[in-house]
């Protein structure tokens, strides 16, 4: 009886079985139909495309660790869920390295720069794809058509040409399936929903984040669109919406830990999606408008602070 | 029926194995070892000497202070020490140790059953106090105090809690089923010595048998209620019951009483009325011998009982054991061995496997917000325990560390497995340590 070895440490004594590496393979998990869609849609160099963005993030990821003597830490996650995600927001007629070159990117400069998971201020997938699109604009616009892939314009570039004539936009129905051009991962909403909702039956995201991007990009497309071409449920399908407000803007480091914050946070995606797709120069806001979120977020946090319990007015 | 609760919380396993086992009496022991300090407040000072004969129910230690409780010797017998002795707290604590003579002959001064009828509110509280009658949900505040409010605080009602919140503890809800009849007639008391017409018992719905006991035996008696709340951890933590019965928040750095609160525990109400009933103080309670034991179950056990002679009554581990935690698994004390005796305050102890026990490895914090959304104190934990590493008061102060209620939700849910009650803790010490730097 002497001899037991008792672990003593402070309460709880039990924890939830809930793990950082349980999270992030979830995610991964709830992105599998998006990203089968994507290999469906435009076949086997979208799945090399994401082979490689990955193999490229874990890679970078263990070889800095060692580098700099740290805990390497591929193990749980993280880095595959970059990789992924990178992947998935490429187009697929862009070189192959591109993906190599944006994931190197995103973990080196983006996430250990400053000082590994949880410590980057900006999202690692988003912020390669920004300095993707500045560095190499042509490839990174190579759209093609599903299946047959002959090169196109996503909905958005056509809406944001002004073509006049609706017979030239796919139908809502295509884009809702995503049987359109764009990225590997973001044509099928249909996809990307079953994930997010998956991943919020999980509890594993907060619905408040997509809930607040979608509708506000809904609502103001509908007030500032037209009839049909510019239509909220045309912004919804169309781009990168979905993927973004679900699997982009969810990002636990980058986004408001607070409820309050939360709403906050997915009304500014949506505002300034819907700002600079109606009065940008871009055809597409959401990477940028996530980017710029991810920056003030520390702030909504800040300024969201919930009442304490007990915080009542001194009578 | 709408279901009462508060917002924020956990769903751990309630690992209830118990909950349906009779209360059976506990082997009493050789040795009792009786602490001086069972209770919140001012130590007692011992009444004997070593070498004494002492008898069941004898006062042995006693204070002067106002916050404070006597201690009763458990059994008959011959003191047989009095010093420090390891606490279940980790630290040394006084004791008086007596070697039981098996007899039980009782103290003269244990004058048999009381009549409420003809007791005044402060017969209750003179009565309550000299049986030494503590908190026994956990917390051992004296409950005479309790049953004293200031003049000024208008005490509206009585909850009862019989939420029972931590995982494997059944002791409170065989009390409620087993004890209805002695736990109802400590809430009169109550309710005579604070001059309140209402009392509600809370109690979550999930617990089986006692909401069907109480409504048999709460049919007839004018002004108790039971309240069912919702099956979620902290229910039982006083200001979110308050909070769930009520609709009161207790304002931060007050008291139950500042919303015309008192709360009890229905342990503390069981011990009243076997008070009454017996007129025996306070020398044994109701307690749950959980976890990974041969025989789990619920128990009398005298008070100064050793966790030893427990586990040699329940028949030993199953497996080896990882902790021994006395109290609940989520606010519960890690031992670092088993020869320590429990007191009036104890609801028992729960042995969890190495598997349960083990905290995991921790990784760095991914800002996922299930702290946040757990807080029942609606705090932000995660930036708290940043600042707390840092030793930053001015954070700490900031966002509130004081107000934390140390329910350990936080941590329970954290992915990241970051021991965030240990640092709300060390954040507290940081503040009240540069509190009492300020005041100097």
């Amino acid at each position: 009886m002497d001899e037991m070895k008792l672990i003593v440490q402070a309460p709880p004594h039990i924890r939830s079985p809930l793990t950082t590496k349980k999270i992030m393979f979830t995610v991964v998990l709830a992105l599998i139909p998006a990203a089968s869609a994507g290999v469906v849609f435009f076949g086997m160099r979208a799945l090399l495309h994401m082979v490689l963005s990955i193999a490229a993030a874990v890679l970078t990821e263990f070889v800095l660790q060692r580098l700099l003597r740290k805990k390497v830490t591929i193990a749980d996650g993280s880095a595959v869920l970059t990789g992924l995600l990178l992947g998935m927001n490429l187009p697929v007629a862009a070189p192959l390295w591109i993906g190599v070159v944006g994931s190197i990117f995103a973990i080196s400069i983006v996430k250990q720069a400053f000082g590994g998971l949880g410590q980057n201020f900006m999202n690692p997938a988003l912020a390669a794809r920004a300095m993707l699109m500045a560095a190499w604009p042509n490839q990174m616009v190579q759209w093609v058509t599903p299946l047959d892939a002959i090169a196109t314009a996503t909905p958005l570039a056509i809406a944001k040409a002004g073509i006049p004539d609706t017979a030239t936009l796919p139908l809502l129905w295509d884009m809702f399936i995503g049987f359109i051009g764009g990225s590997i991962g973001e044509t099928s909403a249909l996809a990307l929903l079953v994930g997010g909702i998956y991943l919020i039956y999980k509890e594993l995201i907060d619905y408040r984040i997509p809930l607040a991007y979608l509708g506000t990009v809904f609502i103001l497309a509908s007030i500032f669109g037209a009839d049909g071409l510019n239509s909220g449920l045309f912004h919804l399908l169309a781009g990168g919406v979905m993927i973004g407000a679900i699997f982009m803007a969810t990002d636990y480091v980058t986004s408001p830990s607070t409820a309050t914050g939360r709403w906050i946070y997915g009304i500014g995606c949506g505002l300034i999606t819907i700002m600079i797709r109606f009065w940008g120069s871009y055809p597409e806001g959401v990477s940028f408008s996530i980017l710029l979120m991810n920056i003030v977020a520390p702030l909504i946090e800040r300024f969201t602070i919930p009442r304490k319990f007990g915080e009542v007015k001194k009578k | 029926m709408r279901l009462k609760t508060f917002r924020g919380g956990i769903h751990p396993p309630k690992n209830k194995f118990t909950a349906l086992d009779a209360i059976r009496p506990m082997t009493v022991p050789q040795l009792v070892v009786i602490p001086l300090q069972q209770h919140v407040g001012a130590p007692c000072q011992p009444l004997v000497k070593v070498g004494d004969l002492v008898k069941m129910g004898q006062k042995i230690g006693e204070a002067k202070a106002f916050v404070s409780a006597p201690v009763h010797a458990s059994v008959s017998g011959k003191v047989k020490a009095i010093g420090l002795v390891d606490g279940t707290l980790g630290k040394k604590i006084m004791a008086i140790t007596i070697e039981n003579d098996y007899q039980d002959t009782p103290d003269e001064s244990i004058s048999g059953q009381k009549n409420l009828d003809n007791m005044t509110p402060d017969d209750i509280r003179n009565m309550v106090r000299e049986a030494g009658i503590v908190g026994l949900g956990g917390a051992g505040f004296p409950t005479s105090v309790k049953l004293s409010p200031p003049a000024d605080k208008k005490i509206e009602m009585l909850i009862m809690n019989g939420v029972e919140c931590e995982p494997y503890l059944t002791c409170d809800q065989r009390v409620i089923i087993e004890e209805t009849d002695t736990m109802i007639l400590g809430i009169r008391a109550m309710m005579k010595a604070l001059g309140v017409n209402h009392a509600y018992i809370g109690i979550k719905i999930t617990m089986e048998g006692a909401i069907e006991a109480l409504h048999e035996k709460i049919l007839n008696e004018k002004g108790i209620d039971v309240v069912p709340l919702v099956p979620k951890y902290p229910q039982g933590e006083e200001r979110q019951l308050i909070y769930a019965v009520t609709g009161r928040e207790v304002p931060s750095g007050g008291l139950p009483h500042d919303v015309g609160v008192v709360v009890a525990n229905v342990a503390t109400a069981w011990a009243i009325g076997r008070t009454l009933q017996t007129g025996m103080p306070l020398i044994e309670r109701i307690m749950t011998v959980g976890g990974a034991v041969q025989n789990p179950g619920n128990f009398t056990v005298r008070v100064g009982t050793k966790i030893e002679d427990m586990m040699m009554a329940v028949g030993g581990y199953s497996g080896t054991p990882g902790s021994i935690i006395v109290g609940g698994p989520l606010t519960g004390f890690a031992q670092f061995h088993t020869n320590i005796p429990l007191t009036k305050q104890n609801n028992g102890f729960v042995v969890l496997t190495k598997e349960q026990a083990e905290p995991g490895e921790m990784t760095d914090c991914i800002h996922c917000g299930l702290c946040v959304q757990a807080c029942p104190c609606r705090l932000v934990p995660h930036q708290l325990s940043k600042y707390a590493k840092n030793g930053d008061t001015a954070g700490l102060e900031q966002f509130n560390i004081l107000d934390c209620r140390e329910c350990s939700s936080c941590a329970y849910v954290c992915p990241a497995k970051i021991p965030l009650l240990h640092y709300m803790r060390v954040g507290k010490n940081y503040v009240m340590a540069k509190r009492a730097e300020q005041k100097k």
